[in-house]
């Protein structure tokens, strides 16, 4: 078998994997569900079948005892416990990394796999010693290599199918064909019940046969021809010991001969065989092949499944797709400007493709974070084992989709600040219930589309930041100045200063002071920011806020002076004009009055120094930021663009307010603008 | 004119493997990931014989099986089951939904050429 | 990377800046556009004079004369941008240089070029490779990967974040 498949076996393998994991932590709340029951054992099911057949042997021994136990407890038989589901996560492991070490020294853990499987092993014999039944360990490969003694003899075989064979798919014929390349033969069929063309109904079999067989295979050779319709035939075979005439080849031949010339019939002690009879044998071959549906239409083979890819090649993909739109952009113009109408029409066609290719390209980055939460779970589940606590995992917004290299890199600083929640945010059962808090903590992640961002939250209703004790302790390693008072939230995010730790006890899982600082550079290395909320007592809350990176944002196209703009249109709420007597009325305050309403607006020509004289009619571009109302001026309103954000690059990347760039259909670029960063940097100033 | 073979899994590789095997030994090969995809790939195709797994989301084999014998097309196809020794009433279940036979997982490829063989020829 | 000394023939591209040659090695040149429009990123230093559209790509220009605190590069038919590609951080970076005029293209060998000299010019020596010697006339060869430095970016930084206090996260 070829690296190609084994890879893909691997890969498929480890998916299976992961989505084991994820079932086993959902049954684990509710272990009567019988969907996940059953996907749980299709996971392992599969895993099993498939390792076999490429070469991972050991796999498939020790997926089998747990595939036995899942198949009980899918019939109901054993019910589904911690320990189970414990033993399986474990096995989970095992197989993992049974898979992971190929090639070099095969891992393969026997004391930790054999102690596995003899715990499965005894769930399965502690039901059957119930069932009064023994247990069936060995593997049956049973290819039958029956009656190896090479001696031939010769059989009499009476093959009656019931009437519905065909509807089994099985072609008689087939079988007779199987018994035939079991050595030298003679078949005779009975057509006898073949009703008159009124009555006979095509899909259904009236024919029987008999055959003698003269093989050296023996009689189990014989018997498996007929091990798919045994139980959807009359078959009656008996060894023909007694008959000398068939004892050697030129008897045999003979005998067919006498046969053939003699019409005699097949039956008991080889009589009569009818010579014509054989040539209405394949009459009826042709009338059943008739029954059975046209046969031998070479079609074509489609192939669906998915394809893995390496990102780079994506990248490649998409830096390609954007080459292609910029060149589209320059044929449209140059169409547009002959007045050759097929050159135009052509154009026309490329534009549409170009946009579409765009579109599904980037999309193909794009994946929802609904996997990276959901690996989440183990975590919670081994590390409130781990500490004697009780979590629950709450998830929100799985199916926000993120560019894949956002998605990768966040894994880190989520697990961090995951650990650090349950380590030190949520307290013990005891101290809960003592705080009249619900004895199960919680951790909720969610994620959501936010202006142009996706929000990460990560909250816990545990314990909370204790203020002073940040405080003190950022006095007494010199981070803060001492006495220094801080807010609130400067306070908070104190915590992501490097060598900065409260837990009074360094634990296995945090508190080594580690962490969330890495955390922080973790974030901004994505170009997120992070920003924790705390109430003692009540929680904890930790805000990601991620860029799109290479997300297809919905914007609003705008212009100020030359240059055009891009606004995310999701905290667009509406557009209106801004005349020279409504400045005047408002007293050199940028307020606007909308509808009765007052709302504070921003003067992005001013406040991006972008120079120019100011329009006459100017457009205000209405926003929510945060259920906040404010206003950006701006000098022309073109409307809805969709677009693809492109990083400033290394050059401009802490450029306050532009989240990036895009490159508009004429090639020209629009900077993207980050609108809660200009209010932001706008209430600081003022 | 070679054999058409459909090859219904969910697993990929199983899939992949069954088909290569097929492929090499001359079948046309069509791919389907589940009974109901099996199904949609299905109609106006004259296929010399089914290959399908039993446990498979959205639509099982068992259910797969049955819809085709009691549909028109391709009613009377050659269906084989993969299945595993573990599952002894699901093949009975197969069987009796109109399976005309089972392979047992895991295989060799040439044991799954010697089944098909066996069924057609 | 040691910028003091070159010890083998290479070939480099010369432009001028304010009437003065200059050099860099072609290995790092990728391509030479004519002059298209830039648009400018709000709040950076002048020197910085915004991206362009580089066949789908956002990529950053920067007016070498400014850079090297000479007078603006005035647009004439001779002005163009040299896309070269820097080594920031281990991270290849593509960026554009707005020069006066591209000369050519010829070889130096390494007996023709003398390390910079330590006064003399308006340049930090550290951009400086070297002085090439090429037809009686001296070129600055200018090691790009310094000018463009993780250190110089963070100076454009610091200028870019204009009067506000660092906001903390």
């Amino acid at each position: 078998m070829s690296d190609i498949h084994k890879q893909a076996f691997i890969e498929e393998a480890l998916e299976l994997l992961a989505e084991l994991e994820v079932s086993l932590i959902e049954l684990e709340k509710s272990p009567d569900d019988k969907e996940i029951i059953a996907k749980v054992f299709r996971a392992l099911h599969t895993i099993k079948g498939s390792s076999g057949m490429f070469g991972y042997d050991d796999i498939t021994m020790f997926t089998h005892d747990i595939e036995t136990v899942y198949h009980l407890i899918r019939n109901g038989d054993i019910k589904i416990t911690k320990q189970i589901i414990d033993l399986t996560l474990l096995a989970k492991d095992q197989i993992k990394l049974m898979l992971d070490n190929e090639g070099g020294t095969r891992y393969n853990d026997e004391q930790i796999t054999g102690e596995i499987i003899a715990s499965f092993r005894k769930m399965v014999t502690d039901f059957h010693s119930k069932e009064d039944k023994s247990a069936k360990t060995e593997k049956k490969h049973n290819d039958s290599v029956a009656a190896q003694n090479s001696e031939f003899k010769s059989f009499y075989l009476l093959f009656e199918p019931n009437e519905d064979i065909f509807l089994s798919g099985t072609n008689p014929i087939m079988i007779l064909n199987e018994l035939a390349s079991l050595g030298k033969y003679i078949i005779a069929g009975d057509y006898s019940k073949i009703p008159s063309l009124y009555d006979f109904n095509p899909e259904k079999c009236y024919s029987s046969w008999e055959m003698i067989i003269r093989t050296d295979k023996g009689m189990d050779a014989i018997k498996d021809a007929f091990i798919f319709i045994e139980d959807q035939c009359f078959i009656k075979v008996n060894e023909i010991d007694q008959s000398d005439l068939l004892r050697n080849d030129d008897n045999f031949a003979r005998f067919e001969q006498f046969v053939k010339t003699n019409g005699m019939k097949l039956a008991g002690a080889l009589e009569q065989f009818d010579r014509d009879l054989k040539q209405a044998a394949f009459k009826e071959t042709a009338q059943i092949k008739k029954a059975r549906e046209g046969q031998d239409v070479h079609k074509e083979a489609d192939t669906t499944s998915s394809l893995r890819v390496s990102s780079d090649k994506l990248d490649n993909l998409v830096n390609l797709v954007g080459e292609l739109v910029t060149l589209q952009a320059r044929l449209n113009q140059v169409a547009s400007n002959t007045q050759d109408q097929a050159v135009q029409s052509i154009s026309e066609e490329v534009e549409r493709i170009t946009w579409s290719l765009r579109d599904s390209a980037l999309n193909i980055r794009m994946l929802t974070i609904g996997s990276t939460f959901s690996k989440f779970n183990r975590l919670v589940r081994d590390l409130s084992k781990e500490l004697g606590k009780e979590v629950e995992l709450t998830t929100e917004g799985a199916e926000t989709e993120l560019d894949k290299t956002v998605i990768e890199k966040l894994n880190d600083p989520l697990v961090h600040i995951i650990r650090n929640s349950i380590d030190h945010g949520i307290e013990t059962p005891e101290k809960r219930e003592r705080m009249g808090k619900p004895k199960v903590g919680r951790v909720h992640l969610s994620a959501a589309h936010s202006g142009g961002n996706v929000l990460i939250k990560i909250s816990d209703d545990g314990a909370g930041l204790n203020r002073e004790a940040i405080l003190e302790k950022a006095w007494a390693s010199g981070i803060v100045a001492q006495g220094a008072e801080l807010s609130d939230s400067e306070i908070f995010s104190l915590i992501f200063a490097p060598g900065f730790s409260t837990a009074k006890t360094v634990t296995n899982v945090s508190g080594r002071g580690v962490g969330m600082d890495v955390v922080k550079r973790g974030v901004e290395s994505i170009r997120g920011t992070i920003e924790v909320t705390s109430k003692e007592w009540v929680g904890t809350t930790i805000t990601l806020k991620l860029p799109l990176t290479l997300a297809i944002i919905d914007g609003l196209l705008v212009s100020i002076g030359d240059d055009n703009y891009i606004l995310p249109l999701s905290a667009v709420e509406e557009c209106i004009e801004l005349t020279k007597t409504d400045v005047e009325n408002s007293h050199g305050r940028n307020l606007v009055n909308v509808r009765g309403g007052i709302i504070p607006y921003i003067n992005l020509r001013e406040s991006l120094k972008i120079e120019g004289i100011r329009p006459p009619i100017e457009q205000i571009v209405i926003s929510n930021l945060n259920g906040t109302k404010v206003g950006f001026v701006v000098d022309k309103v073109f409307g809805q663009h969709q677009t693809v954000l492109k990083t400033l690059g290394k050059f401009y990347n802490n450029v306050e307010g532009v989240s990036g760039a895009t490159i508009l259909g004429d090639g020209s670029i629009a900077l993207i603008l980050d609108i809660a960063k200009l209010c932001e940097r706008e209430e600081i100033v003022q | 004119m070679s054999k058409s073979i459909m090859t219904v899994d969910d697993s990929a590789s199983v899939r992949q493997m069954v088909s290569f095997t097929l492929r090499e030994a001359g079948y046309d090969v069509i791919e389907a990931c589940d009974g109901l995809d099996a199904l949609s790939k299905f109609s106006g195709k004259n296929l010399n014989l089914i290959v399908t797994d039993l446990n498979m989301p959205n639509l099982d084999g068992i259910e797969l099986i049955k819809r085709i014998r009691t549909g028109t097309e391709n009613k009377f196809v050659p269906i084989l089951m993969l299945t595993t020794e573990s599952q002894d009433e699901k093949k009975i279940q197969g069987k009796q939904a109109g399976a005309t036979g089972w392979i047992i997982k895991p295989f060799k490829p040439e044991q799954l050429l010697a089944v098909i063989k066996k069924v057609i020829g | 990377m040691n910028g003091t000394t070159i010890n083998e023939t290479r070939q480099y591209l010369t432009f001028k800046l304010s009437d003065e040659m200059f050099g860099v090695d072609v290995a790092q040149v990728r391509e030479i556009l004519d002059y298209i429009k830039i648009t400018k990123v709000p709040q950076t230093p002048d020197f910085m004079c915004g991206v362009i559209n580089l066949r789908g790509s956002v990529v950053p220009v920067v007016d070498m004369n400014l850079k090297f605190s000479m007078a603006k590069t005035e647009r004439t038919v001779n002005t163009c941008i040299v896309v070269v590609e820097v080594n920031i951080d281990g991270d290849t970076t593509v960026l554009g240089a707005l020069v006066d005029s591209v000369q050519e293209v010829f070889e130096i060998e390494p007996e023709n070029i003398e390390p910079a000299p330590r006064i003399g010019t308006k340049l930090k020596t550290e951009f400086i490779k070297g002085m090439g010697k090429h037809n009686e006339r001296f070129i600055i060869i200018l090691d790009i990967d310094k000018i463009f430095s993780s250190e110089e970016l963070l100076s454009v930084k610091e200028n870019s974040i204009v009067a506000d206090a660092p906001a903390s996260n």
